[in-house]
């Protein structure tokens, strides 16, 4: 739920210190009771407020290019921010504890999993998701090429493939096979589609390069 | 196993009636079926548009979290909710005692009972209470403060231990379920006596966990006294049945739906006690209830492929003629399921001809996660003992390992009452064009590297009992009158492309482009019944239904038109958009223009499926070819290239059949090499790889991208009007065998243990006695 009128303090920092992020990892959903808190950075930690569940504090994330102030609990994974409050579904859940990649998104371009970012790590960022690959109802460039290759069986880790396959052309746009392979590591498909989505990813740097 | 268990249906297996249009002629050249069109749903999939059933957000819902046991073996003396209950958000908390609760619960088929909530809790993961709260983290929050006590008992986590004489009972009873009758045919006796070779070898396979990528779970809302469940599984009627006999609820009242859903491979052929415990929770807080399992709950509680222990002995001529097989398997099916060796003696009873065959199955009960049928249950670890038994026949008798295959080819069902033939196999074309297209002779006499590096091919053979289809199917084609198609069907697509394949019949039958036909399926509440999509079963299953039902909107069209234009409707067909003469171009009629079909607005037909014909065997066959190289210095085996040969019948679209194959595979090299569940036996009894880091599946980097397959398409038009066989399960069956046997080419190991570990590389290599020079890495 986005609030836009909070009045509520906005943490002064934003970002996460190591030391608070360890205290919270593990999150997803079954993570610890209370993270330890997030506002200041890495030395200072150890004096770090408690923050108790159900304490709120506001953050802002740009969203597919929308710009969102949210009410979060600190201990809140940027993946349940943007499915359970943001509705955004087309990023998946699969093991919330950063193995599976089904929950990749991008955050400043950069591929990363949405159920190892707390919401409050996430804060200022662009996040980019599969629904923001999209241009009105026209499947983006990657998303396309997936869908041309046969690069998924069942879809349910596509997204995340795909999100993986944009991050990777955006520092490589012309990956070798064993670069493709190296960047799509992070992403298990159990369905074994790994051939198809090689060549998809083929694909799609080919239809970039190509200004597509 | 049953050839009718492979339906997956508990009790007896439903029939449907005669299709109401004669069977029709088998296809010649098809313009739609078998070409690699794109999917129907690929939009919906790489867009994120499709809502699977983890992502159903209704307003007001709830989120549900289930306390699992933490002990291998226990008795719940008391759960105290007291505190989670006050707890902020919460909403509801179940556990035993609680009135509604006290649900018997059906372990398999052996009809074995526990309850929802039991206090004996069997294995580590038995449910002990669930909450459900406002959100998914206040619902851990109260399981986390919910404090149980729990009397721990003695437990057993391996087979060794569960058959001691004093081993503590997992179940009343002891550890033992009824042995099944050994499987027999001739006299092995007599057979290993008339044998000039005789080799006798132990295989063990791995406990595989299925890991589909969406958890397991659902979203349950009431309506009054109507359910409905949103719920990922590969079969809504095997739900609908499952909750409406727990909840005691009549079938019409349980609603299900499934349209997407994150891949199964066996493990969401039945429903949960999470699909019954967010009904009862939604029943109780009147808000809608999501319950999805963690992956933790998943590896240990939604089923597994047993591990399995096979020693195998055959008989042989000296030119390669198989005289006997004797296999005695043990394995276990977990706590609850008398499953531990389910199917794993089929392929070694069916695949070559053998006169003298002996077969003993022993399953056993541990303190462990019930199996659950796991994508060709039993028969990759019975190809894994056949294969490298066969393998190390050929080395033994100096043929070539394609050779001694080929010698004992069957052309019969050996292991069906009467001995019906095949009504195809490809199995000879499979190892014969796949070698050829493969390399095979060339590699094999390729000279081995002088270096550290070890490269070798291998193959392997394989057929899946199931993959023949059956009644019951029914199916739904509706035309409207602008020439547009639905198609409607109870089956689940799984990832296996069904929606496509089902509107490529329509498309071919009816000349409605793809993209003007939909396809409604997977719901309770609008589609047809149909068993659940498992045991490569759905493509022979229901698309001769499906063609019926075209075939039927068909003729009613081009009865209405024959009136119309006053021409006897054999002189008709349908082009595009029109019916035109087939005698006289000229006169035709526009869909829209037929007025009768006007009138009705919309053309049904209804399309069953007839049984295989009697007195024939109905099974796809496959051969695998892999090339490996094995590093002596690290026991790294790395899969570098892998080529499968697939007899399915006929093929429902080139691009999909190439990636289940290409799927299969994968989850093969998962068996073969890296796949395997650790239990903490000695501590315990916890399971260790409870997690996707632990539990280690196939990535991006361990799947060659060199794959290639070659269809052997016999058209089997024997058996149904379409003559496509599955072939879900067969990629998966040679798969790991051909990788075993490669590294026996390429190091002279013949490694029995799957997976096939780097640390047990190195074992079997430091035990290697050294070769003669010249000849290590020569079979």
């Amino acid at each position: 739920m986005a609030h836009e009128d909070n009045d509520k303090p906005a943490p002064a920092t934003p970002g996460v210190s190591r030391r608070g992020f360890i205290t919270s990892v593990g999150t997803g959903a079954i993570g610890v009771a209370a993270a330890g808190h997030l506002v200041s950075a890495a030395p200072a930690a150890a004096q770090a407020d408690v923050v108790k569940p159900g304490d709120v504090s506001t953050i802002t994330l740009t969203v597919n290019g929308r710009r969102q102030k949210l009410l979060v609990e600190a201990r809140w994974s940027l993946l349940h921010v943007l499915r359970d409050r943001l509705g955004l579904t087309g990023t998946k859940v699969g093991c919330e504890r950063g193995e599976c990649g089904a929950c990749t998104v991008l955050i400043d371009g950069q591929a990363r999993y949405a159920c190892m970012t707390l919401a409050v790590e996430a804060d200022g960022r662009e996040i980019t998701t599969i629904e923001g690959l999209m241009t009105g109802e026209d499947l983006g460039t990657t998303q396309q090429a997936f869908a041309d290759e046969d690069a998924f069986q069942c879809g349910y880790c596509t997204p995340g493939q795909v999100m993986a396959a944009e991050s990777l052309l955006g520092t490589n746009p012309s990956p070798s096979l064993d670069e493709i392979r190296q960047g799509m590591a992070g992403n298990i498909c159990r369905c074994g589609t790994y051939a198809h989505i090689f060549k998809a990813v083929a694909k799609a740097a080919d239809l970039k390069r190509r200004g597509r | 196993m049953e050839d009718k268990e492979l339906y997956f249906w508990n009790g007896p297996l439903p029939e449907t009636q005669a299709p109401a249009t004669p069977t029709p002629e088998p296809w010649g050249e098809t313009k739609v079926v078998g070409k690699p069109i794109v999917r129907i749903d690929a939009y919906d999939r790489v867009s994120g548009s499709a809502i699977y059933p983890s992502d159903v957000m209704l307003p007001d819902m709830l989120h549900a979290a289930v306390l699992w046991c933490p002990h291998a073996h226990a008795l719940v003396k008391k759960v105290d909710t007291a505190a989670a209950e006050k707890m902020p958000g919460v909403r509801a908390v179940l556990k035993d005692g609680v009135v509604g609760t006290n649900i018997p619960w059906f372990a398999g088929r052996g009809g074995f009972t526990s309850r929802l909530f039991d206090a004996h809790c069997r294995y580590e993961g038995d449910e002990v209470a669930v909450v459900a709260a406002d959100t998914i983290y206040q619902a851990w929050d109260a399981v986390r403060a919910i404090k149980v006590e729990y009397e721990v008992l003695p437990r057993v986590t391996t087979i060794e231990d569960a058959v001691k004489p004093d081993a503590p009972p997992v179940r009343d009873g002891g550890n033992k379920p009824a042995a099944p009758q050994p499987y027999q045919r001739g006299n092995v006796e007599e057979g290993f006596k008339a044998a000039d070779v005789v080799l006798e070898q132990t295989f063990t396979t791995p406990c595989e966990l299925h890991n589909p990528m969406e958890l397991h779970g659902c979203v349950a809302k009431w309506d009054g006294p109507r359910l409905t469940i949103w719920e990922s599984t590969q079969g809504v009627y095997a739900i609908q049945a499952g909750v409406a006999a727990a909840l005691k609820l009549p079938l019409a009242n349980v609603r299900v739906i499934g349209h997407y859903m994150g891949g199964g491979f066996g493990s969401k052929l039945e429903h949960g006690k999470y699909s019954v415990m967010a009904s009862l929770l939604a029943r109780k807080t009147g808000r809608a209830v999501r319950l999805f399992l963690t992956r933790e709950q998943v590896c240990m509680s939604m089923g597994n492929r047993p591990a399995n222990t096979i020693t195998l002995k055959v008989g042989a001529k000296k030119d390669g003629t198989l005289v006997a097989l004797q296999s005695r398997t043990i394995g276990s099916g977990g706590a609850y399921s008398e499953g531990g060796t389910g199917g794993v003696d089929y392929v070694i009873r069916e695949l070559y001809t053998c006169p003298n065959v002996r077969c003993e199955n022993s399953s056993v009960f541990i303190n462990a996660g019930p199996q659950r049928a796991f994508r060709a249950p039993g028969h990759p670890q019975g190809a894994w003992a056949l294969e490298g038994a066969l393998d190390a026949l050929a080395a033994k008798l100096g043929m070539d390992p394609i050779a001694v295959r080929l010698k004992n080819i069957s052309l019969v069902s050996q292991t069906r009452t009467g001995n019906p033939p095949y009504t195809s196999t490809g199995f000879a074309d499979c190892l014969k064009n796949g070698a050829a297209a493969f390399g095979w002779a060339e590699a094999r006499a390729r000279k081995p590297l002088p270096s550290h590096i070890k490269r070798g091919v291998g193959v392997s053979g394989g057929m899946w009992q199931g993959g023949g289809g059956s009644p019951p199917a029914t199916a739904i084609v509706k035309l409207f009158p602008d020439g547009s198609a639905n198609l409607n069907m109870g089956a689940s697509d799984i990832g296996c492309g069904t929606k496509t394949w089902g509107a490529q019949i329509v498309a071919e039958e009816l000349g409605v482009p793809m993209d003007r036909i939909s396809v409604e399926h997977a719901d309770t509440g609008t589609t047809q019944f149909a068993t659940p999509s498992g045991g490569s079963k759905t493509v022979p299953t229901e698309s001769p239904a499906i063609r019926s039902a075209a075939l039927e909107v068909k003729d009613q069209l081009l009865g209405m038109a024959a009136e119309q234009l006053k021409l006897p409707a054999a002189d008709l067909e349908l082009r595009g958009n029109e019916v035109v003469s087939k005698t006289d171009a000229t006169k035709k009629v526009a869909l829209g223009q037929i007025q009768a079909f006007g009138r009705r607005g919309l053309l049904i037909g209804i399309g069953y499926r007839l049984p295989n014909p009697p007195g024939k065997a109905v099974n796809p066959f496959g051969a695998q070819f892999a090339e490996v190289e094995v590093n002596t210095k690290t026991g790294e085996i790395t899969v570098l290239r892998f080529l499968a040969a697939h007899d399915s019948g006929r093929i429902m679209n080139a691009k999909m059949f190439q990636n289940q194959v290409f799927g299969g595979i994968t989850m093969g090299i998962g068996f073969a090499l890296t796949e395997d569940r650790v239990m903490d036996d000695k501590q315990l009894g916890k399971l260790l790889t409870a997690n996707l880091h632990d539990y280690k599946m196939p990535t991006a980097l361990d799947a060659p991208a060199d794959k290639t397959v070659v269809v052997v398409d016999p058209h089997d038009n024997a058996f149904s009007n379409t003559g496509a066989k599955g072939v879900g399960e067969p990629a998966t069956i040679p798969t790991a065998p051909a990788i075993a046997n490669a590294v026996f080419q390429a190091t002279g190991l013949r490694l029995t243990d799957a997976p096939m570990s780097p640390a047990r590389v190195l074992r079997a290599l430091a035990a290697q006695k050294p070769a003669p020079a010249g000849q290590k890495g020569v079979a």
